[in-house]
């Protein structure tokens, strides 16, 4: 079965340029975490070449960042397309990271917002969203922002009309099917349901961003929703 | 130590940007314009990638508490020393307690200072560069403020004054047509050319937000979130085109109308607000033959002031 998915994604993997020195491959389908862990794999292998600036996963699509005054932007395109063939799924990793949430109240002003939209009461939304366990697909947008899947559907509820100038660090969102820990201070538009006091990006650390891609996560809650 | 008396606004410590860390969600940062740092750099002998000050507001002074050299590039500020006029692009001399003052972009928008042996503040992450929006890097992570003293590297055994040529600004902008180019209509395809985009006011180091007619995509199909770096002009359901630049986020998921090429992403670090830019179209070979020229700019610099091709 899993032989068969890996089979249909290499399928459907196109190859394309952006701009001069970055080379993209991206899957159609629905997102596929079998997909996503050839990604990680292929990743490493890409970051041996000492011509990658950078290897950039996204969600079941992967950016590579070359020196055009290396190899051509056709020369990258067949190395990845000769990679993808050859590369097999890993895990990546078998960690699982807790992390303690407060839910509700000032931490989590739109708690109420995403039990209406689900029709759930405040006590079920916790539940639901501390019993998933997540997987992170990759990081972006913001300094050890990881983007997960394993969000219980009924808790998919549309990004905020208006999005907030400031979402306090370490705040936990819903973004449309999507949930996810703000690491820094800044505008966001998710609806807000706690925070942890987690620090996911510590510069000053020898390993600065808490979380990495196939990481599994759980969300642990911190006393009573009301305080 | 370089003694920061008045810091004008948004003066950050930049070197040419941090590398290999995208995937963790780490910008890139680093100068806005990258050539006229490398050219900071090179007059005062430092290696290209030493940390300068990028300026984007004067008026600044700043007090050089040992004897240096240093160098301005980039916008010209018409910048003094004890009162006597400094040349952009020229290698200059300071000697310990003199004070520059730079009023304020004349034309373009952004000058760089390098001084012998770089700004030492630490290395995180790869780079010495300012990040801004994670508030990391560079002088504690910030804008410069009065009374900041900056650490320098070692000083170097200059002798002459040497000068340098330095690019002129055009509002053309070359690009490659993005992997979305195709799903915008004809007429958008068209108009994305033709028209002279206004650099909107909220435009900051992450990306350039442009104004101008309304480029309308013929597909609705949203993208997922994919790898994006500075150059890449997207275009969200407004139709209003967004150019990323230095301090961009990593990913992003808006459609990808085109990319700038390297050798003329300069060119909007000295561009202002209100002012109008025009895309030019170019392929592969255009922005090869692009960076060959860039290249043997850096050479013949480096053949003149020193001998040798650096």
């Amino acid at each position: 079965m899993a032989a068969l998915s890996a089979t249909l994604s290499r399928n459907k993997m196109r190859f394309y340029l952006l701009g001069e020195c970055a080379a993209c491959m991206s899957a159609s389908g629905p997102v596929d975490l079998s997909c996503q862990q050839r990604i990680w794999s292929m990743a490493e292998q890409l970051r041996q070449l000492a011509t990658c600036r950078d290897i950039v996963p996204g969600m079941n699509n992967l950016t590579a960042i070359f020196d055009p005054d290396q190899h051509s932007g056709d020369q990258m395109l067949a190395v990845m397309e000769q990679q993808w063939t050859a590369v097999q799924g890993q895990a990546y990793s078998s960690r699982t990271i807790e992390i303690p949430v407060r839910y509700g109240g000032a931490d989590g002003p739109d708690l109420e917002v995403v039990a209406a939209h689900a029709g759930m009461t405040l006590e079920e939304v916790i539940a639901a969203h501390s019993s998933a366990e997540y997987v992170v697909y990759f990081l972006g947008f913001q300094h050890g922002f990881a983007y997960m899947g394993g969000l219980p559907e009924r808790l998919a509820t549309p990004r905020r009309a208006d999005p907030r100038l400031k979402v306090p660090a370490g705040s936990v969102g819903i973004g449309g099917a999507q949930t996810g820990i703000y690491p820094s201070a800044g505008p966001g538009g998710w609806n807000l349901i706690g925070r942890t006091d987690l620090r996911l990006f510590d510069p000053s650390r020898e390993e600065p961003i808490l979380l990495q891609p196939g990481d599994l996560i759980k969300f642990v809650p911190l006393g009573d929703p009301s305080d | 130590m370089l003694d920061i008396i008045r810091p004008g606004i948004q003066t950050t410590v930049q070197d040419l940007g941090r590398h290999g860390y995208r995937h963790l969600g780490v910008a890139q940062c680093g100068a806005m314009d990258g050539p006229a740092l490398w050219l900071a750099n090179r007059l005062v002998n430092n290696a290209a990638n030493l940390a300068g000050l990028e300026m984007v507001a004067g008026p600044i002074e700043i007090r050089f508490e040992r004897a240096a050299w240093f160098a301005l590039t980039g916008a010209d500020f018409a910048a003094t020393l004890d009162g006597q006029a400094v040349h952009s692009g020229w290698r200059n001399h300071s000697a310990v307690g003199q004070v520059l003052k730079l009023h304020g972009a004349k034309a373009g928008m952004r000058a760089y200072l390098a001084v012998d042996g770089g700004i030492a503040v630490a290395e995180i992450l790869g780079g010495r560069a300012t990040d801004i929006q994670a508030k990391f890097g560079g002088f504690k992570g910030r804008a410069l403020k009065a009374g900041d003293q900056l650490p320098l590297g070692p000083t170097s055994h200059l002798e002459r004054r040497i000068g340098a040529w330095q690019a002129e600004w055009s509002p053309q902008v070359r690009v490659l047509p993005g992997p979305e180019f195709e799903q915008f209509s004809p007429d958008a395809r068209a108009t994305f050319f033709e028209h002279a985009w206004t650099i909107s006011a909220q435009s900051n180091r992450m990306a350039y937000r442009l104004e101008g007619p309304v480029l309308t995509r013929n597909v609705s199909e949203e993208l997922r979130s994919h790898g994006v770096l500075p150059g890449v002009v997207q275009v969200p359901s407004n139709g209003q085109p967004i150019v990323l630049l230095a301090d961009s986020q990593t990913t992003g998921g808006y459609p990808r109308i085109a990319v700038v090429i390297e050798a003329d992403l300069w060119k909007f670090a000295q561009a202002p607000a209100g002012r109008k830019i025009h895309f030019v179209e170019t392929d592969l070979d255009g922005a090869c033959a692009a960076r060959e020229e860039w290249r043997h700019n850096r050479y013949r610099f480096e053949l003149s002031a020193y001998g040798n091709h650096g």
